[in-house]
């Protein structure tokens, strides 16, 4: 029996896999779904930042660390550099206010190019990939397999969306972050600084990507034009989630996730056409419903 | 006037340089810059007047490109069919395109046209009449008179496609339309709630800025003898087209000829010195200096120079 040209043994194997995969679309887009769901920066480097998480990732693990020990260790130096590129931004266009749209994306699109090359002449065009135990053995349960790599993926996804998702709604920073995105002005005439505290919650964006991309080199092999392909599935998951809401990026993840390996394991269509399902998901819904499905 | 008695020296000029005795290599090295005169001039038309950034040159642009090699295959069209038919191809991108995203804020259409992109890269790779992933070798037909190789006529034919295409965004930027897309970029609400017909005008720069860039597309394949998408999609080409506006200037149709000239020619002389990754980090750090330090381009700091020394 075939339901969608799709054989009914396979669904259950794509629904469970895209679970999987979806967890870690999650992952990589969470660090967005607070820099431009909640602050409003254009941030189009955010996967680029993320596969510089993975390089880092890479040149520790060469140097006998752990990739997701990599990963947590990276976090604080990425959450400086994401305080300074929030200063910088600010600094430069939010400021200056008119035509500040323009020009920062502009900035943004600029910064993602830089780095990619940069990433080139450092390390190559080659793909790079990490080794540990976790990486190529699988979890077998009855005749299914679950990569333990994926399954890494998965967890540290929850575990992130819930320590997000818990900072945001019960710590006073996190609040505040929470402010600024509705009413900036408003928190302006209660005496708090914006600015300090978008710079904040922009350095633990940035810091959260360099788990991501740690992430991102455990599940598979990176290369630096990577980066490409991920501004689709991270703008995605953040718009189709409805901007800024935490629990939404999971759940945008899980369906962007299990569309693509619904995809993936179709017999007509398969591996060529899996780049298409995330920008026609984030086409649709633009055009559709624009505020996404979680959205207020 | 003085646009157009210019515009026709300038078509008599390229067209006396492309029958001369001037290295072959002068030729194909211009076809680039001329090409990327006309992408920026067209991107300009959305992204300077109006504000609306577009991420997806190369959907436009390849989706031209894509046009013209499906007639030329089917039907052996001649290259001024393939040009009209890559225009319209762009132009009915463009419609599609605004019409789903151009009610919405600007970065959700710049956000939309990256995806275009990566979809019509990905139904170009699934389609194996025009060669799926590995492309498609194509035989140029044989060159008309006056001109002594492709290249020399493609050259010619390109300058004049430029030319055209300044004059269209030197005539919008004049026009009703123009005025109505600055009233856009300043304040959408403003321009709407005095009765400026916004995303009517919006709709009109898409199309007009896509077929511009389907048409730069067209020839493309005959250049190359070649097609194949992931090329022909690169974002490359959106960073190249969005950066030369940004460099020269946005507010006058000058600018994203001087930036596309400036920067087109410095590519072109870094990729035969350094390397082709040189050439994306050199249009990637002009692009972010500029939009950081120059925000009005040269166009801008022309102005300056000119008043202080008029003080």
């Amino acid at each position: 029996m075939t339901i969608l040209g799709l054989p009914s043994e396979l669904w259950f194997e794509a629904v469970m896999f895209g679970i999987l995969l979806g967890c870690f679309y999650a992952a990589v887009s969470i660090g967005l779904s607070v820099s431009f769901g909640l602050l409003d920066v254009p941030n189009v480097a955010h996967p680029a930042v993320m596969i510089v998480g993975s390089y880092c990732t890479w040149a520790l693990w060469d140097r006998g660390l752990d990739p997701i020990v990599a990963g947590v260790l990276l976090m604080p130096l990425f959450f400086v550099v994401g305080v300074l590129l929030y200063r910088f931004y600010h600094a430069s266009f939010e400021k200056r206010g008119t035509e500040a749209g323009v020009r920062g994306l502009a900035f943004f699109f600029g910064v993602a190019f830089i780095i990619e090359v940069g990433l080139i002449l450092i390390f190559g065009v080659d793909q790079r990939s990490v080794q540990a135990e976790y990486i190529g053995s699988s979890l077998e349960l009855g005749e299914y397999r679950f990569p333990y790599r994926m399954l890494v993926a998965f967890g540290v996804a929850l575990v992130l969306t819930f320590a997000l998702t818990l900072y945001l709604s019960k710590t006073f920073t996190g609040r505040a972050i929470k402010a600024v995105a509705q009413d900036e002005a408003a928190l302006r005439l209660m005496g708090a600084n914006p600015v300090r505290i978008k710079q904040w919650a922009f350095g633990i964006a940035t810091g959260v990507s360099a788990l991501a991309g740690a992430m991102l080199i455990i599940v598979g092999p990176v290369e630096p034009a990577m980066d490409r392909v991920y501004i689709g599935r991270t703008f995605c998951v953040v718009v189709l989630a409805g901007l800024g809401s935490m629990t939404g990026t999971l759940a945008a993840g899980l369906i962007l996730g299990i569309a693509e390996s619904i995809v993936l394991m179709h017999p007509d269509l398969g591996a060529s056409w899996a780049p298409a399902v995330a920008f026609s998901l984030l086409l649709i819904v633009l055009s559709v419903r624009p505020q996404g499905l979680f959205g207020r | 006037m003085r646009f157009w008695i210019g515009a026709l020296l300038l078509a008599i000029a390229a067209g006396a340089l492309a029958v001369s005795g001037v290295n072959e290599y002068f030729f194909f090295a211009a076809y680039v810059v001329i090409t990327y005169i006309v992408l920026a001039t067209a991107w300009n038309i959305l992204g300077g007047y109006a504000g609306y950034v577009n991420f997806g040159t190369p959907a436009f642009f390849g989706s031209g490109a894509y046009a013209a090699v499906v007639l030329f295959q089917a039907l052996g069209a001649p290259l001024v069919v393939q040009i009209a038919a890559g225009t319209a191809m762009g132009a009915a991108l463009g419609f599609g395109v605004g019409v789903m995203t151009l009610r919405l804020r600007g970065i959700f259409f710049a956000i939309a046209t990256v995806a275009v992109v990566f979809i019509m890269e990905t139904l170009m790779i699934n389609w194996r009449y025009v060669g799926g992933a590995t492309g498609l070798q194509l035989q140029r037909p044989e060159v008309m008179a006056p001109f002594a190789t492709y290249a020399r006529m493609l050259f010619f034919v390109m300058t004049v496609m430029a030319i055209a295409a300044v004059g269209i965004a030197r005539y919008i930027q004049t026009s009703w339309v123009g005025r109505g897309l600055r009233a856009v970029r300043d304040s959408e609400e403003a321009a709407e709630a005095n009765g400026v017909p916004t995303l009517k005008l919006k709709l009109i720069a898409c199309v007009v800025s896509g077929g511009l860039m389907g048409a730069a597309g067209a020839p493309m394949p005959m250049y190359l003898s070649f097609i194949e998408p992931a090329s022909t999609f690169s974002l490359n080409y959106a960073i190249g087209a969005l950066a030369a506006p940004m460099i020269g200037g946005t507010i006058h149709w000058l600018g994203p000829v001087i930036g596309a000239i400036v920067l087109a020619s410095l590519q072109q002389i870094v990729t035969v010195t350094i390397s082709g990754e040189m050439n994306v980090l050199v249009v990637g750090v002009l692009l972010v200096l500029f939009v950081v330090l120059a925000p009005d381009g040269i166009l801008g700091l022309f102005k300056r120079w000119l008043k202080s020394s008029s003080r």
